[in-house]
């Protein structure tokens, strides 16, 4: 598991109340005076005698010990951060002595953060809603957005529930849209707010060309759909909201999560999505993360993935046979039926994706969708899990005399 | 699942009884439009859109007199298929609307199959053929190039983007060069106007030849052949001087295969009362020739079938006999790993399962003919279907829409009578049909019931097609309710 956020790091040489930066990063000092204001230069040690140019930069991050350094605006990373490099995008903050990584070059998973609120409760949340004003986040989103390299192929935003921004949502994708066209945007929400039209038609206005909005569906059953996401009428705005999308010309994904509360409805729930929703991108069924509120319902929500296989597998076939395209994320291989195991993704944010020990000699391990390493989710697994190991082993010599 | 309590929750979380809807305490509910059948010990109910449930006497009962247990499975069922909505609810309703516009979506294309009668004349003496082939001299049962341009800026007159050109006979290739012609012609025209235009060819394979391979490979012609079965069913359904029908079938098919790839060709059986017998070998001559699936098609009531009285040796229930032995040994086929389609139960099995229309002009209402497809004849004439056409070999003009010489576009789709036709036989306004089970997977066929009753709607208790569709359909629902291993294979077909 890799930290994208540090409170453990240094900071010396900051003018007092300075306010937080968003900088890129880059390992060339000797980047122009002009040019280099604009960055933070990350070294493995600072330079006994630094050059004058080093001066320049927006701030310095050094992975080596730091002691009592002549430069402003200089950071010791804790070693958790070390891994920051090049083209990654960091947050630092000098009032609160964080650091933030918002952006990682290497990564497919990247994906921002733009509001803790929430108009859902889901029981299984794996970041729990906060009433608080975290507006200044839209500001820091569209800063990130223009720094982020224009070839990323592909963005997240997710939240709490981004729409709720409103304005400050549209202005988001916008930004987006202008200097990341080529970038596939993903958006997390419960597109409840889409059962007004005008909010449809606003986002269809921003014209971003290659957006996909992924839309949680629970149940068939609009009582069941509300227990999950805790909201009385979810159901109902999220049905409307998808399809006013859809007639405003949006991609949308399905996204279920399968636990205790949804598993025995999920063939169900597939039908009933091959005959009104059919027109989405595709369904993405998702194991669960246990951290968040699942470890408060885990008793609620905990069931092993191996004891709804059968109910799994309906669900796929039923989909599959009316060509929805289907992905099964965060589930192991090896407590899948085959007809599912061909539509599972290892597709866990690389930053959070393991796997155990008795997987070691797994010969799939590179097609399994793995495990979260956040909160429990590695300690409580299912019981069924058993490596792949390929029968077809090169008989020795010996064996055959 | 419902009324079990949860444990397990946090303290700040609501439990599932929250979230019922006062509305489901007082059991208020409303009925959306179905229709229901009994089926055995219990009754079918579909809606509009094509959803479908099974429910027990008293159930169905409990539901109509709106006194459904609102926590039952079954009323469950019935709100989530849209057979009854709880006040209040507005995205039911809308999902429902969007769901029969999408049903109906299909009619918005107009028409997209084209058929090219290119010649009448043919090289076999089929005495179950459907057109009555004729033998004369090529001047006579030809199409010339006139009639072929004529129709083409028919063809371009349709608003549908997908094109669909078919040369049909006799055996279209012994007109080879009217092929060739129309389909230089149809480029030449699409050039401008952009259609998605797609060509097969319906023929015996006997006329193939390396040129005419090369010419459908450079223009990417599908091939659609007869295959019966092995030598001993083929031959004798299909005679022809030689005697070596099955021979040159089953070779060609193999040389199309090299010139044009193994999937630019498909075949069709047509059962006589010999094939009834033999339902194992057809289908192991389909395997054998390396064809995914298989048609299992009984007699039309048209043609020579009528005059040479083939279509009175067997009735429906001999020939159900016949499917219901094929499915199970295509069951077998699959269970052993080879992907195998049965294609009418595969038809069937979408329009029961999707959403959106299935484009089988055979199933559908109003009727496909002429509005989805229509027929241009050798000589011009032209009418609403291949089975329209096949009436008029028997002297029977009643569905000859015109003729492309001398009759206009306009005139012949609304001063041919075509049009009351269709309305005439709307199933949603039909009797019997109009509150019919099978109504959403079924079609409106005037044709049929007009050659087999004389009149476009007919009497459905003693229609053919119409006990055909029931029947085949509550085979398959038994299979998709009742029968785990082999509903995966149907899923699969879908």
């Amino acid at each position: 598991m890799i930290s994208l956020y540090s409170k453990a790091c240094k900071f010396f040489n900051w003018e007092e109340g300075a306010e937080p930066l968003i900088l890129p990063v880059t390992e060339n000092p000797n980047l122009p005076k002009v040019v280099a204001k604009k960055y933070a230069l990350v070294c493995d040690r600072i330079p006994g005698k630094p050059s004058e140019s080093i001066a320049s930069y927006g701030a310095i991050l050094s992975r080596g010990l730091v002691k009592s350094p002549t430069l402003n605006r200089v950071i010791q990373l804790s070693a958790e951060l070390s891994y920051i490099k090049s083209s990654d995008i960091v947050r630092l903050n000098p009032g609160g002595g964080e650091v933030r990584t918002l952006f990682r070059s290497d990564s497919d998973h990247n994906s921002i953060l733009v509001t803790e609120r929430c108009n859902s409760f889901c029981l299984m949340c794996s970041q729990p809603p906060r009433e608080i004003d975290d507006s200044y986040l839209i500001e820091d989103a569209c800063e990130v957005i223009k720094k982020i390299p224009r070839s990323t192929r592909s963005l997240g935003i997710t939240g709490g529930e981004p729409t709720l921004l409103g304005e400050g949502f549209l202005r988001i994708v916008r930004s987006a849209a202008r200097y990341l066209p080529e970038t596939h945007l993903h958006v997390l929400t419960n597109g409840r707010t889409f059962s007004q039209r005008v909010n449809s038609v606003a986002l269809k206005d921003v014209g971003h060309p290659n957006l996909v909005l992924g839309i949680p569906l629970y149940s068939d059953l609009p009582e069941r759909h509300d227990f999950v996401v805790q909201a009385a009428g979810a159901f109902e705005e999220t049905i409307r909201g998808i399809m006013n999308l859809r007639r405003d010309g949006q991609n949308i994904e399905l996204r279920v999560v399968i636990h205790k509360q949804t598993y025995a409805r999920l063939p169900e729930l597939a039908r009933f999505i091959v005959r009104n929703l059919a027109f989405v991108e595709h369904v993405a069924f998702m194991g669960l993360e246990i951290t968040g509120f699942t470890k408060a319902n885990f008793g609620a929500l905990w069931i092993d993935p191996y004891e709804y296989r059968s109910e799994l597998d309906e669900a796929c076939r039923i989909l599959q046979s009316a060509r929805v395209k289907t992905m099964l994320y965060n589930h192991q291989l090896c407590i899948l039926t085959p007809f599912v195991r061909e539509l599972s993704v290892n597709s866990i944010s690389d930053w959070k994706n393991d796997y155990l020990e008795k997987c070691a000699p797994c010969d799939r391990k590179n097609d399994c969708g793995g495990f979260f390493s956040t909160g429990f989710s590695l300690e409580k697994t299912s019981n069924h899990i058993s490596p792949f190991i390929s029968s077809n082993r090169i008989i020795p010599f010996e064996e055959i005399a | 699942m419902m009324s079990e309590a949860v444990n397990g929750l946090a303290k700040k979380f609501n439990p599932p009884e929250h979230y019922y809807s006062t509305q489901k305490q007082e059991a208020r509910y409303k009925l959306l439009p179905f229709n229901f059948e009994r089926v055995g010990d219990s009754y079918l109910l579909t809606n509009e859109v094509g959803e479908y449930l099974f429910l027990s006497e008293g159930d169905l009962h409990s539901l109509v007199h709106e006194t459904l247990d609102s926590q039952s499975e079954v009323y469950n069922s019935l709100k989530s298929r849209h057979f009854l909505y709880e006040v209040g609810s507005e995205a039911a309703i809308e999902l429902l609307s969007l769901k029969l516009r999408t049903k109906h979506a299909v009619f918005r294309q107009f028409t997209s199959l084209h058929i090219f009668v290119v010649s009448l004349r043919c090289d076999y003496s089929c005495p179950y053929c459907q057109v009555s082939r004729q033998t004369g001299d090529a001047d006579k049962y030809d199409m010339d190039e006139e009639t072929a341009l004529r129709s083409l800026d028919f063809v371009f007159r349709t608003p549908s983007e997908h094109i669909k050109i078919e040369f049909q006979g006799g055996e279209p290739l012994l007109n080879w060069e009217i092929i060739k012609f129309t389909v230089l012609e149809a480029e030449k025209i699409n050039k401008t106007e952009k259609r998605d235009l797609a060509f097969v060819i319906a023929t015996n394979l006997t006329l193939i030849s390396d040129e005419i391979l090369e010419f459908c490979y450079q223009h990417d012609i599908f091939i659609s052949t007869s295959l019966d079965g092995p030598a001993h069913i083929h031959n004798r359904n299909r005679p022809r001087p030689g005697k070596n029908g099955h021979q040159i079938v089953r070779d060609q098919i193999e040389r199309v295969r090299e010139k044009l790839g193994p999937d630019r060709i498909s075949a069709l059986m047509t059962t006589s009362e010999l094939s009834l017998s033999h339902p194992r070998e057809i289908i192991d001559e389909y395997l054998d020739a390396n064809f995914k699936g298989i048609f299992l098609r009984p007699l039309s009531p048209y043609g020579f079938a009528v005059k040479t009285r083939q279509i009175e040796k067997y009735d429906f229930d001999r020939f159900f006999e016949f499917y219901q032995e094929s499915m199970e040994y295509i069951f077998e086929i699959n269970e052993a790993g080879i992907s195998f389609v049965e294609e009418f139960s595969a038809l069937l099995l979408r329009k029961i399962s999707l959403p959106y229309p299935t484009g089988y002009v055979d199933l559908q209402s109003p009727a496909g003919a002429g509005i989805s497809a229509i027929v241009f004849s050798y000589d011009g004439d032209v009418y609403a279907s291949d089975e329209s056409r096949m009436l008029a070999e028997m002297g029977d003009y009643k569905f000859r829409l015109g003729n492309i010489l001398s009759n206009t576009y306009e005139e012949i789709f609304f001063e041919s009578g075509l049009l009351e036709i269709l309305e005439e036989t709307l199933t949603d306004s039909v009797p019997e049909c109009y509150q019919c089970a099978y109504k959403p997977y079924c079609g409106s066929e005037p044709v049929y019931h007009y050659a087999t009753q004389k009149d476009p709607v007919g009497n459905k208790a003693l229609s053919g097609f119409c006990k055909k569709t029931k029947t085949i359909t509550n085979y398959l629902l038994d299979i998709m309710e009742n029968d785990p291993a082999k509903r995966k294979i149907l899923q699969s077909w879908i």
